[in-house]
């Protein structure tokens, strides 16, 4: 009885259409994944293609452009700090804001209008970022003014005001140096400088202020541009000085320029 | 007046019947008349310069209406809140009640804001008022006998106004006058041994406590002004009394004064000018903003904002706090002495107290006891203006010092270099605006003096029959001539031994003094000089 039903049993396994079709689910399974492993090969393959390009392109912009001081292979030289690292959110922002290309050393380098297309500052942003990781530009939801404002200026007042100004009106450092004014800037810049602390700015890290906060922060400051001054012109947000000096020369002088005419007259 | 206007006209209206009877109810009951009389005959003088009093004024009652409605909605109380008003920014954040009170009055409150900002720039106004009105009575001597103690009661209404408008603009309770009473309270814990605890008895407690804004309050719209509106009384009522200086010209004497009566010229008049003061404050209120408190936050220790100040009065000590050089504090007897905070307080007192006595100390060495009525020409009294001249530029560089940082991001200076260069015109700027104020001063008598006895130069060469050219001169007219010779100069005191007949310190310092004072001079033109000119011609 055991023979035969072992008999039965080692037929059904050897029957060869079975074997007809393991070779076939085999071999299909295996050349798909060739298949499939050779074309996603290619489309990577071109996109290492196409950023070898761009950081070629950026290269050789760098070359012409900003190794004078940062050197042929960002190693820095005596007219510019090195480059290695710093992240294409740096570059973005330095060049995007006119920064760099320096045009003369001052005691900081001074916002300007930009030198370059966003398309070669992508490619320059690109070729540095390749030297080294560093911080890469943020997620566009992070630059959207959609925060919290109220949560973003008391972030603001406590991170910034002391050299920002609260009014973001911008404000004297030592030696020269200034924190800028920050109205009707562009969203990415405002983050770009949040994470790398531009010269005398601190960097503010994602443990310092999350992302989350640095897009509040960035809504506090579209507030405050896109809203007019509600009380009238501003004199510049620079707050008791101007108004002082608004007060002498306009409202006493005025004062004054009437008295002497009425007196002229009666005399 | 009303009785005066019944004699002459023939047949009273109903109209002036009323008023005429209503004078005269009040006259039977008050005798206000004689009062009426006297201060409508007061004269006013015509000279653009005796109106800033009137601009200070005129402030003061805008600062009083728009004041009293602020108090219709503030409230003073530093509770904890969550803003809900209508400002974005700050919904939903923790503040006190007071800066909760202020953002509805800016934002939530029809008028609100106007109101908020005519109070403001009233203030402003107010205090730069005083403060050119006081020049002009300094650098025309009109603080001389018998308006000494007019000069100490206006110079005290000054600091009143100050102070008045540090209160006012230390309740908000906003991140900027938050910083403001926090270096007030550096500046009063400085004080050794005594600092801290006067520092806990004004805030009650720890800064900045919950006490701080009701107690400023009570003094900001009580005590101050109450004291401001009493002496700004009496400093009128002694204005009546001393009557205006007036310019010299013909006719003006050291015993009359040459101008409008009050009733009626000057009093319509200041009514116009009234309306045109508080038209230009509410102009510039409705049109320029001023202390935008929703932009600095509520008050927390922790942040200070760039671009801190105080309002402009306050600035000169602000300025002196920043000019100090670094390291001036050191550790003795187990006290911490903050010379950098002390030694600015003691100078800003000494400042003051030199301006408040000045009278006093130009009457000692001039040693005139003479009432004067007339306004000195500030070139005729050089060392005077040189002094005044010194002083301003004194105060004019500690203020600065409040705006260095403004200085040096707006002119693209180095902040080191501003300040460097503020303390070196802190010493130097007042000694050659002293001399060259001086020298300007007796350059300008002489010319005076030339003009009088030769008269003008016309700049037509005219040749003698002889050969020799001279420039004819255009002789002064009486008017101008007097306007340029009625003046008076003083010689140096001589040291006199006293009854003792002996020369005692005191009168050696006034001599000395004295000859700083008188040692340079032109002498004015006399009588005898002025015909022997006129012979001539
Ligand atoms: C005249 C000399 C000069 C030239 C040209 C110049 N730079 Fe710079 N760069 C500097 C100096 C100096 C600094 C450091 C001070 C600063 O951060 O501004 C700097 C800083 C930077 C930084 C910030 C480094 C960091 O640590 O965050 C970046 C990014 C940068 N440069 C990029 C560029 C690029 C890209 C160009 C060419 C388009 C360029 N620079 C051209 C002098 C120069
Ligand atoms: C220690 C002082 C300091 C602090 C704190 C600081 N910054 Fe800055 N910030 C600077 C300086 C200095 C620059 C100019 C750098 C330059 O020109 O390269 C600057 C530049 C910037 C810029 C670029 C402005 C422009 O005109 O392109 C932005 C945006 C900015 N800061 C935002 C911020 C924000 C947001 C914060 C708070 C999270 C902050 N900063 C805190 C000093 C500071
Ligand atoms: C010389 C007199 C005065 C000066 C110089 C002065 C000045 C000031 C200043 C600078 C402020 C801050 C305003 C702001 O920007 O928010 C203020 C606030 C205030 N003042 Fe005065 N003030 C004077 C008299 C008065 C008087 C007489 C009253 C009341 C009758 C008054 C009531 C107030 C109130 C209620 C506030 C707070 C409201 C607010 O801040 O919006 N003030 N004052």
């Amino acid at each position: 009885m055991a023979k035969i039903s072992r008999k039965h049993r080692s037929t059904g396994r050897r029957s060869p259409l079975a074997t007809v079709a393991l070779l076939a689910i085999g071999l299909l399974t295996t050349g798909g994944a060739y298949a499939l492993a050779t074309t996603t090969a290619t489309a990577e393959s071109q996109a290492a293609a196409a950023n070898e390009q761009l950081i070629e392109e950026g290269k050789k912009l760098f070359a012409a452009n900003c190794a004078s001081c940062h050197g042929l292979n960002l190693e820095g030289s005596k007219e510019g700090p090195a480059l290695v690292g710093v992240g294409a959110l740096a570059v973005d922002f330095q060049v995007g804001t006119g920064r760099m290309p320096m045009a003369f050393q001052g005691p900081q380098a001074a916002r300007k209008a930009p030198q370059f297309t966003q398309d070669q500052i992508d490619a320059m942003a690109a070729y540095v970022a390749s030297s080294g990781p560093g911080p890469a530009l943020p997620d566009e939801r992070f630059l959207e003014a959609t925060g919290d404002a109220a949560k973003g200026a008391e972030l603001f007042r406590i991170n910034c005001a002391m050299c920002h100004n609260v009014a973001g009106a911008g404000g004297a450092l030592t030696e020269g140096k200034w924190a800028p004014q920050l109205k009707g800037l562009d969203a990415r810049y405002i983050y770009g400088a949040m994470v790398t602390g531009p010269q005398a700015m601190p960097v503010f890290n994602d443990l310092n202020i999350s992302p989350e906060e640095k897009r509040d922060i960035i809504t506090y400051l579209d507030y405050v541009s896109e809203n007019p001054s509600v009380g009238g012109f501003d004199l510049g947000s620079l707050g008791p000085v101007s108004e002082g000096l608004f007060i002498w020369i306009f409202g006493l002088g005025g004062l004054v320029a009437i008295t002497v005419w009425l007196t002229a007259r009666s005399n | 007046m009303s009785t005066a206007t019944t004699d002459t006209v023939t047949k009273p209206g109903p109209g002036m019947r009323f008023t005429s009877a209503a004078a005269n109810y009040i006259d039977e009951r008050t005798s206000a008349s004689g009062f009426v009389r006297e201060l409508g005959r007061k004269i006013f003088p015509d000279h653009w310069s005796f109106m800033l009093g009137e601009v200070a004024l005129y402030s003061f009652v805008a600062i009083l209406l728009s004041g009293t409605f602020l108090t219709f909605f503030f409230d003073p109380s530093m509770t904890a809140t969550h803003y809900q008003g209508s400002y974005v920014p700050l919904k939903g954040v923790e503040m006190s009640v007071a800066y909760a009170s202020t953002l509805d009055i800016s934002f939530d409150i029809r008028g609100g804001l106007l109101m908020r900002q005519v109070h403001h720039w009233a203030a402003l106004l107010f205090v730069a008022s005083i403060g050119l009105h006081m020049l002009r009575v300094f650098f025309t001597g009109a603080f001389r006998k018998p308006r000494e103690i007019n000069w100490v009661i206006g110079f005290v209404l000054f600091i009143l106004a100050m102070a008045e408008g540090f209160t006012g603009y230390s309740l908000p309770d906003d991140l900027l006058s938050g910083n403001g009473l926090r270096i007030i309270d550096g500046m009063v814990k400085g004080m050794p041994v005594i600092g801290v605890w006067i520092s806990y008895l004004l805030f009650g407690g720890e800064f900045p406590g919950h006490d701080i804004v009701p107690r400023l309050y009570v003094l900001h719209i009580m005590l101050l002004p109450a004291i401001l509106i009493a002496l700004i009384g009496v400093h009128m009522l002694l204005l009546i009394v001393n009557k205006h200086t007036q310019f010299a010209a013909p006719g003006r004497t050291n015993q009359n004064v040459v101008g409008s009566p009050i009733l009626p010229v000057f009093a319509a008049k200041a009514g116009g000018f009234f309306f045109i003061v508080f038209g230009a404050i509410v102009l510039i209120a409705s049109v320029f903003t001023i202390n935008p408190i929703w932009n600095y936050g509520p008050y927390d220790p922790s942040p200070v904002s760039a671009g801190t100040q105080p309002d402009w009065y306050i600035g000169f000590a602000d300025g002196a706090l920043r000019l100090v050089p670094p390291h001036w504090e050191f550790v003795f007897l187990g006290y911490t002495w903050s010379m950098n905070i002390l030694i600015p307080i003691l100078v800003i007192m000494v400042f003051l107290v030199l301006v408040t006595f000045y009278p006093f100390i130009e009457a000692w060495i001039t040693g005139d006891k003479r009432e004067h009525h007339m306004a000195e020409r500030p070139r005729n009294a050089p060392t005077r203006t040189a002094i005044g001249a010194a002083g301003v530029t004194f105060y004019g560089v500690m203020w600065a010092g409040a705006s260095s940082d403004l200085m040096a991001t707006h002119f693209m200076l180095t902040i080191e270099g501003v300040i460097v260069a503020l303390q070196i015109s802190l010493i130097l700027g007042p000694i050659a605006a002293y001399i060259i104020t001086k020298r300007v001063c007796l350059a300008l008598q002489k010319k005076d003096r030339e003009i009088a006895l030769h008269g003008f130069e016309t700049g037509r060469i005219v040749r003698l029959p002889g050969g020799e050219y001279i420039e004819v001169h255009e002789p002064l007219n009486e008017y101008d001539r007097w306007r340029l010779v009625a003046h008076e100069t003083y010689r140096p005191l001589m040291i006199r031994p006293n009854e003792r007949g002996r020369i005692t310190v005191g009168q050696r310092v006034r001599a000395g003094l004295s000859r700083w004072f008188f040692e340079d001079r032109i002498e004015p033109v006399t009588r005898s000089e002025l015909e022997r000119a006129h012979h001539h011609e």
